[in-house]
């Protein structure tokens, strides 16, 4: 059950949105799609989906083309909310779980279980319109897996939810992963995908520019994190070698240094200079991979 | 299909739950009994006035003939002999005790003359009907003394024999005509009414599926062309659900109050000549025009991403209905002209004119099979080109609803 996206490009008249994109997920994984806006994203997952036809290339799902035949076995919550505002929560994940071929008894029950889980069992028969934005959120999400879907396609799943409900989505993605669900997600919040993705890419105008496991990406990027608070005036740091970016702070600085061993340089160039509260030496965080690699188009 | 039957019921179940239908049907329930018993309630009102006229007349022999002649016409009015003076009756209607004060003379040539006094003269009806009576004995006294007698009057007044014969053997018969003019009237106003309703609500309904943006995930389950056509039927449904409520409830009405049913209107709309094929035709052609404009209306409804905006995207539809309505209006009286022959094979207008054709006039059956197959043609090419539309439609959430809109759904739609 692996997703292969094999040399896909899509126009739109003269416009290219995606440019040859290659991705492999395999059955089980969470893949990290991250791009600025209008990187790509939506438009790749409208394509996986089959809303959109691809200009070239071909994307298969366990060997087969995605269409209406196998559209049962797909979730999707799309960024863009969309659920019906006067309808019961009931009637509304009873109507989209039957056209994804389920009975209506067996939607109910799993309904139950969900609104359990999402402790609100008793929207059963509300109407949408009365739920609050971050409630009607996760009746959207579980619109998206209630005919547990091989493969979930999650376009923004935490936006607008409170850090509570951010970690119930979170748990319960970590659940179907563990079921076997290979599931795509697109955030902006880059310390979600860091908890939840091993593999991912970011796009950059319609193409990746870094793509494959979370820790080599960290690797690759050689770059580090240098943290100090210090009572002095630690400015003059800039101006040693393999410093590339100097962030004055309220308590001191934070440096982005290319490699390693430039730490102890700029800690001898400490020496002598006063008192230091602080030293720290991080991993760079994927929020700085992804300003350095997204940066020049991200607003 | 599974699924297309799915997409049926739910559009089906949810319009018919929905308050707004209970109520339009309760009140056009109402209007169909309250229109049946339209003879008792307008004598319920009318009962109340008896209206009197006090009549001063000073030929006295003129009162007791046209007492009798309108009071047979007009059975609420009664004339009434009055005893004093001119002034006393004038102040005897402005104090309301009578409805009008009628005065009688002779004139120079001893006939009848006179005067009508009332508080207001806008509504002419009373002083129309005692004219009338009145013209009535003023003709017979004058004729009178002309010598000429009763029954060569009534030669005079008598029409002249007149009848239309079509010599085609085949050709309706004039009260065939009158008869299949009922039936156009009534098809051309049904199909009027349920292609603008009903056109709108498929709109509407796709229109609400995209602003809600629940149509994403639809079409990820689901075809949309199959969701296009399963929300056509089931909005027909709905409608015959609809017209079905109303004809039974309309039948029962008309079965009880059958008695005060005859004449009037109703001979004219009788439908005892019209012939089993002129329904079938009736039939045929409000199906297919009830699909063309019903898929011509979802697709327009999936271009719009705003609500607001169905209306106005709705206006050419609306418009073409129209401008075929009043063709046939206008055709209803010339239907062999050839502006309403050309006109009947366009194929937004042939449900209508087509249809009109066949039932006022005697045409080759080629012609209609033309038509029809031109309609099912358009159909199908308007059913293709509002799936491609409709699939790339849903994707477009823009400000506007224009031409270019339709160019861009088409485009994102493509083909690879």
């Amino acid at each position: 059950m692996t997703l292969k996206i094999s040399n896909v490009t899509k126009r739109f008249g003269n416009f290219t949105a995606v440019d040859n994109l290659s991705l492999e997920i395999p059955e089980g994984q969470i893949f990290g799609f991250l791009g600025a806006n209008g990187a790509g994203k939506t438009t790749t997952f409208r394509m996986i989906l089959g809303l959109l036809d691809i200009t070239e290339g071909s994307i298969d799902w366990d060997g087969e083309k995605i269409n209406y035949s196998n559209s049962d076995a797909i979730g999707y919550l799309p960024e863009e909310r969309g659920l019906y505002p006067k309808l019961t929560v009931k009637d509304q994940i009873v109507y989209l779980g039957r056209l994804r071929g389920m009975q209506k008894n067996e939607i109910i029950g799993e309904l139950k279980g969900w609104l359990e889980k999402f402790r609100v069992p008793d929207y059963l028969d509300k109407k949408i319109e009365e739920l609050s934005k971050g409630n009607q959120q996760k009746i959207q999400f579980i619109s998206a897996v209630i005919h547990r879907p091989k493969l979930l396609i999650l376009d923004e799943p935490f936006s607008g939810l409170d850090p509570v409900n951010v970690e119930m989505l979170k748990q319960a993605v970590v659940d179907l992963k563990s079921q076997g669900t290979s599931i795509v997600f697109s955030s902006h919040r880059m310390e979600h995908v860091e908890e939840l993705c091993e593999y991912l890419c970011i796009m950059q105008h319609g193409s990746p520019v870094v793509h494959g496991s979370l820790k080599e990406i960290k690797r690759a990027f050689g770059k580090k994190n240098l943290f100090i608070h210090a009572d002095f005036d630690l400015t003059f740091l800039q101006d040693i070698p393999g410093v590339v970016h100097y962030k004055a702070t309220t308590e001191g600085c934070e440096l982005q240094i290319n490699e390693e061993a430039v730490s102890q340089e700029v800690l001898n160039a400490l020496h002598d200079r006063g008192f230091v509260r602080r030293f720290a030496l991080e991993e760079p965080s994927l929020n700085d991979i992804f300003i350095e690699k997204a940066g020049a188009s991200y607003e | 299909m599974n699924k297309f039957w799915i997409v049926l019921s739910h559009t089906y179940m949810t319009r018919f739950k929905t308050k707004s239908f209970l109520i339009t049907n309760i009140i056009a329930l109402l209007v169909i009994v309250g229109l049946a018993n339209i003879t008792s309630i307008i004598e319920m009102f009318d009962s109340e006035e008896n209206r009197e006229v006090a009549v001063l007349d000073e030929t006295g022999e003129i009162f007791s003939p046209l007492k009798e002649s309108v009071e047979n016409t007009a059975s609420d009015v009664t004339l009434k002999q009055y005893g004093g003076t001119a002034d006393e009756a004038k102040e005897a209607v402005e104090e309301e005790d009578y409805e009008a004060f009628l005065s009688i003379s002779y004139d120079g040539q001893n006939l009848p003359q006179a005067s009508y006094y009332a508080n207001q003269i806008a509504s002419s009806e009373l002083s129309n009907t005692l004219e009338q009576q009145l013209q009535q004995i003023k003709v017979a006294m004058a004729t009178n003394n002309a010598g000429i007698d009763q029954s060569q009057l009534e030669e005079i007044y008598q029409p002249v024999a007149f009848e239309a014969v079509a010599l085609q053997e085949s050709a309706k018969t004039e009260e065939e005509l009158s008869e299949a003019r009922g039936l156009v009237y009534i098809i051309l106003f049904l199909l009027y009414i349920s292609v603008i309703t009903y056109g709108n609500m498929i709109a509407m309904d796709i229109a609400n599926e995209k602003t809600s943006r629940v149509m994403e995930i639809l079409i990820s389950s689901a075809s949309p062309v199959s969701q296009m056509f399963a929300k056509i039927l089931g909005i027909a449904l709905l409608g015959l659900t609809q017209v079905g409520l109303f004809i039974v409830v309309g039948y029962i009405v008309l079965q009880q109050k059958q008695s005060e049913m005859t004449g009037g209107v109703f001979d004219y709309f009788g439908l005892s000549g019209v012939t089993a094929s002129t329904f079938i035709y009736a039939i045929v052609f409000f199906v297919l025009g009830y699909l063309l404009y019903a898929t011509l209306a979802a697709m327009l409804g999936s271009l719009v991403s705003r609500i607001e905006d169905v209306q106005q995207l709705m206006m050419p539809m609306i418009f073409l209905v129209m401008i075929a309505f009043f063709i046939a209006m206008f055709g209803l009286n010339v239907p062999e002209s050839s502006f309403v022959t050309v006109t009947s094979y366009i194929p937004f207008f042939t449900p209508m004119l087509m249809f009109l054709r066949v039932g006022m006039l005697d045409i080759p059956t080629w012609e209609v099979a033309l038509s029809i197959v031109i309609m099912l043609a358009s159909i199908g090419l308007l059913a293709a080109l509002g799936a491609r539309v409709y699939r790339g439609g849903v994707l477009m959430y823009g400000k506007a609803s224009s031409l270019k809109d339709f160019k861009k759904a088409l485009q994102l739609s493509k083909k690879s």
